[in-house]
């Protein structure tokens, strides 16, 4: 007979034993979390492949915080390419009284060149392509935007001085970036309209781009043109600059993700170990008996590797459906988040989905099955006879492998790959030591209570190993759960509580110098509180002692990291007021600053090196930079530094340095002269206020008196903020559903394990005069206790990890939350409870006759 | 046909080295029918597993057929039994996830015959269970599972069959009738045939009687 035949005809009575079953449900829910994740990651890598050449909008994209003269245009036409036009202005949007802070983008006809922009009739509806851009006098809100508002198709939104009519609802736009949204909502608008809106002021922040498309060589040679003919401050992007930012921010989440989803499968791995050891000990006898017959060993061994294929397959088959859906959850979760309309995926994580399977196999079920193979035909008259003991290396080997072999597939970086695996390693043995505490604290209970709790008890630390090891996963998989709330809740609640009750609420940027005087006026009738009100001015950092930047940066490459902008562009905002980016170093070094003048020394400021300037100095060749862009710089006192500012070129020195504090919400700047340097530049003003919420209902009115000043409000930010963190959390909370599932398949894989045991034992129980009701108690007890002692470890587990992240790594005072221990006891004991009485119930109900005589 | 010379099994234990069975000799010619009894741990399942190839002995040597059973690796002893050799265990041993039809079946296949599922037919019909192909081992009696059993054991006509027990976990009807049958199907196939048993009305029906003590061949009885 052919071993593939036995296999076949024996799988199907194989699977009423039960361990095939909890070993294909183990197998699935590891390759349903790996591949979850990774249809996610599929769809967003393919959606940012795709959309490489469309990133742009165009072939070619010259940018400006300044109008682009209509020359590059021009000169564009004549070469026989097509141009676009694009300005983004950050403005609030009003229905009534609802407001909401928005990037509209004004695009002309041509828009997009490259790519399609689709629209929908309703919010987060399919989009179809849309065959013009909006006409005059009509907006294309983004999902987002049209929910925030409560707005419909045909409702008049108000933006500036005007009135425009909600024509279209924005699906997509080929320049959205990869797969992330921005904070704030967007809008697109036609181009002829700007001006009505009275949002373009001089000085006011805005950003300009032409769009170029056309056939290579001649975008190759109107590239060498506009390389040499572009003016300063303006910005030239090709796709190939474009793109490599998204992917590696999405590659950077995959990872994460796949890190996530990783834990359920190296606890799914577990109770493939537990299912194996199981089906091995099933197996002694028939593989005796084959020998007996005449089989051999490898004949054996194909048997038994032709059912852990089959299992492996069906579960790659049904991990894979439902990744898919776990898939299509993570996206509605998501939502607003990532885009809607993502490409299907490809069938890759499918593959891996089934190559992970028969690494776990092969890592957690091959070695007990190679010993199966060695048990002696003589077993067939001698029980206690069985395998032979493994060598050291066979038994742990393949599992170590494996295991290792998966995390460094989703880590891919050596270095992270070692960070991880001591930090799991030690977190695990922390959890261990923990729950062997635990279990040995609740054995010296068992006088104390009842016969029912009792023997459960019992139970646990007679199985004390395999006690530890559900107390863990379990343990694990609830604690990262309550974690991420606690985090959550620290970071978006409680950072918010701990400011001052009347720090500014509200940002103010873009107020003309001529209306400086009125808005002024008009703030002070509203707001509680008002700040100081500073100039603002943008400026472009280009040497340092005398060496141009661009080789001050060769030479030393400056510290940080810069970040990339819904665009999918590098952040070239460097908004200084407000709280600073983490963009440090090579961000400062590249892109335009925003900067101040003034005479007096906020205490918010404390000067950290040298001295702040003298009423003598004032207009002398001076600036004092915050420490975080003397650090991204590696500049020190006296350093020389050479800023073109709106053409023209100041030297100055460095004078001081300033540790600032930026969550006062006051208008604070990088980088500060001293006033009489500057005073004729022109610029605009910016400052902050408190304006309570009756006050915040006047901002519509503001707004219409001073159109072209930009108001952020800061709890729309917040809630904007709490709103992506809730999503990424939710997401992330999902992937950690995957490890609770893993935890129920380690307790099925124990259960099924001491599943003979326990029939015997109830069976005498009851033969002794044990009720059905009493054992089945007993049960009971023995799994809420190990719920219990799991949400007491993931309890305290939670609070420790969330005290360290919030003050050491969020730098949040943390606020203690009894709930998480409740929560985490209750949900322990009620998940584990129901889940081992069930899972024990049909073992323990038999009648102990049929039992006691094997039947 | 079968022999044994100087056979001697011992194990170690932590009370130190067990002879189980020592330096015991015989030869059983073709189609004779040999009883092994003996108290219980006298050692005569070891000869048994030691005669059939299903252990190796500390020294000594088996032949069948002047094969040299142990001069062959675990594989070929395997290919040998599936070649020459039937069993039939006081636990019946089927595979519990074959049918009774697909447990007869199995030795055949593994000797690579292709027409096992019809000679396994006849095997089941001879001992009176051609009703009872399709049912799993769960699903059978204990005198039934033993007439599967020796419907698998015959089922290959093996030049000798080793028996251990075969009536032990049947009641005493059930017991006789399955012996009939057993001797019945010996005799019609002239197996050479191994018996281990405590039943002297079943070993009294073969042709000779070796009795073990202490791991040693005391006597034989005609």
């Amino acid at each position: 007979m052919h071993a593939v035949t036995l296999a076949l005809r024996s799988l199907a009575r194989e699977w009423k034993s039960g361990e095939l079953g909890v070993l294909l449900l183990a197998l699935s829910v590891a390759v349903a979390a790996l591949t979850g994740v990774g249809f996610l990651v599929n769809r967003i890598s393919l959606a940012v492949e795709r959309q490489a050449t469309e990133v742009l909008a165009a072939d070619l994209r010259l940018e400006s915080p300044q109008p682009i003269a209509e020359r590059a245009a021009q000169e564009a036409r004549q070469r026989g390419l097509r141009v676009a036009r694009k300005i983004s202005i950050l403005s609030v949007v009003f229905l009534g009284e609802s407001s909401q802070l928005t990037n509209l983008r004004f695009v002309s006809g041509a828009y997009p060149l490259r790519g399609v922009v689709k629209v929908a009739d309703v919010a987060f509806g399919s989009g179809v392509a849309a065959a013009a851009g909006p006409v005059r006098g009509d907006i294309w809100p983004d999902s987002k935007l049209l929910t925030a508002l409560g707005a419909r198709l045909g409702d008049q939104l108000a933006i500036g001085a005007t009135h425009f009519r909600v024509g279209k609802v924005l699906i997509s736009r080929p320049d959205q970036g990869g797969g992330f949204g921005e904070l704030a909502p967007t809008a697109l608008l036609n181009d002829a309209d700007l001006g009505v809106t009275q949002l373009l002021q001089p000085g006011s922040r805005a950003g300009f781009a032409l769009l170029f498309a056309g056939d290579s060589t001649r975008i190759n040679e109107f590239r060498s043109w506009l390389v040499t003919n572009k003016v300063r401050g303006e910005r030239l992007l090709d796709v190939s600059e474009a793109s490599p930012q998204i992917r590696s921010a999405v590659d950077r989440a995959g990872h994460f993700l796949s890190l996530a989803s990783l834990v359920a499968v190296l606890l799914c791995a577990i109770a493939v170990a537990m299912s194996a050891r199981r089906y091995v000990q099933r197996h002694l006898d028939s593989v005796a008996l084959l020998k007996t017959l005449g089989a051999s060993r490898a004949f054996t061994l194909a048997v038994s590797f032709t059912q852990l294929f089959v299992v492996a397959v069906a579960a790659s088959i049904i991990g894979s459906l439902a990744g898919f859906s776990a898939q299509a959850w993570l996206l509605h979760a998501l939502r607003g988040l990532v885009m809607a309309d993502l490409p299907p995926p490809d069938l890759l994580p499918v593959a891996m989905g089934f190559l992970t399977a028969i690494a776990m196999l092969a890592g957690f079920a091959l070695p007990p099955l190679l010993q199966l193979a060695r048990v002696p035909a003589i077993r067939v008259l001698r029980r206690d006879v069985g395998a032979p003991t493994p060598a050291i290396w066979l038994a742990f080997g393949p599992a170590t492998s494996a295991v290792a072999a998966l995390i460094y597939w989703a880590v891919r970086d050596t270095g992270l790959f070692v960070a991880f695996v001591i930090g799991l390693a030690g977190f695990i043995a922390v959890l261990a030591a923990g729950g062997f505490l635990l279990v040995w604290l609740a054995s010296t209970l068992r006088a104390s209570v009842g016969v029912s709790w009792r023997y459960g008890i019992a139970n646990l630390s007679r199985r004390r190993g395999e006690s530890v090891v559900q107390i863990v996963a379990f343990g694990l998989g609830i604690m990262v759960l309550l974690l991420l709330a606690v985090v959550r809740t620290n970071l978006v609640s409680d950072w918010r509580r701990t400011l001052p009750a009347n720090a500014p609420n509200f940002f103010f940027i873009n107020i003309p110098v001529s209306e400086g005087a009125a808005f002024t006026a008009f703030l002070a009738k509203l707001a509680t509180k008002t700040e100081r009100m500073l100039p603002m001015i943008r400026a472009r950092l280009t040497h340092i002692n005398g060496k141009p930047i661009e080789q001050e940066r060769r030479d030393g490459p400056p510290r940080g990291a810069a970040v990339a902008d819904g665009d999918g562009r590098r952040d070239r905002g460097g908004t200084s007021g407000g709280t600073p980016g983490s963009n440090i170093g090579e961000g400062f070094a590249q892109r335009e600053q925003n900067i101040t003048w003034t005479d007096t020394l906020g205490d918010d400021n404390r000067i950290t090196e040298g001295r702040w300037w003298t009423a003598a100095e004032h207009g002398k060749a001076l600036v004092s930079l915050a420490t975080e862009f003397q650090e991204g710089l590696g500049l020190k006192l006296g350093d020389q530094l050479t800023f073109d500012i709106a053409g023209e070129i100041q030297i100055v020195t460095v004078a001081s340095t300033r540790k600032v504090k930026w969550d006062s919400f006051r208008p604070n700047f990088f980088i500060v002269f001293p006033p009489g340097l500057l005073d004729a530049a022109a610029g605009t003003w910016m400052t902050s206020a408190y304006l309570d919420h009756n006050a915040a209902r006047s901002i519509a009115e503001l707004v219409r008196y001073f159109p072209s000043v930009s108001v952020f409000d800061l709890d729309e930010l917040l809630t904007q903020v709490r709103s992506m963190i809730d999503k990424a959390v939710l997401a992330v909370q999902s992937v950690f559903l995957f490890t609770l599932l893993a935890g129920l398949t380690v307790l099925l894989a124990a259960v099924q394990a001491t599943r003979d045991e326990r029939r015997y034992e109830s069976a005498m129980l009851r033969t002794l005069g044990a009720s059905r009701t009493t054992v089945m108690r007993s049960v009971l007890a023995e799994f809420t206790a190990l719920g219990l002692l799991s949400g007491l470890l993931a309890g305290a587990g939670a609070s420790l990890a969330g005290w360290y992240v919030a003050t050491h790594l969020l730098e949040l005072k943390y606020s203690f939350d009894g709930w998480v221990w409740l929560i985490g006891l209750a949900g322990g004991a009620l998940l584990v409870g129901s889940a081992g009485w069930l899972a024990t119930r049909s073992a323990v109900t038999q009648t102990p006759l049929g039992v006691l005589r094997g039947n | 046909m079968l022999t044994a010379e100087k056979l001697t099994r011992q194990v170690t234990s932590p009370e130190g080295t067990l002879t189980i069975v020592r330096e015991v000799s015989l030869a059983i010619a073709a189609a004779e029918s040999v009883a092994i009894v003996g108290p219980s741990g006298s050692g005569k399942s070891t000869l048994l597993a030691l005669l059939a190839g299903l252990d190796v002995p500390s020294s000594g040597r088996v032949t069948l057929d002047g094969q040299d059973v142990f001069a062959l690796d675990e594989d070929g002893r395997a290919r040998l039994r599936a070649q020459r050799v039937g069993f039939v265990f006081q636990a019946f041993h089927l595979v519990p996830s074959l049918t009774a039809l697909e447990n007869v079946m199995l030795p055949l296949e593994l000797a690579g015959r292709r027409d096992a599922r019809q000679t396994a037919r006849g095997a089941l019909q001879r001992v009176g269970l051609s009703d009872r192909t399709g049912h799993y081992p769960r699903q059978l009696s204990g005198g039934e599972q033993q007439r599967v059993a020796l419907a698998r054991a015959f089922v290959t006509d093996p030049a000798v069959l080793f028996a251990d027990e075969p009536t032990g976990n049947l009641d005493r009807v059930t017991g006789e009738r399955v012996a009939q049958l057993f001797f019945e199907l010996n005799a019609n196939s002239r197996t050479t045939l191994v018996l281990v048993t405590h039943d002297q009305a079943l070993a009294g029906r073969c042709n000779r009687i070796l009795r073990m003590d202490g791991g040693e061949l005391r006597a034989a009885t005609d």
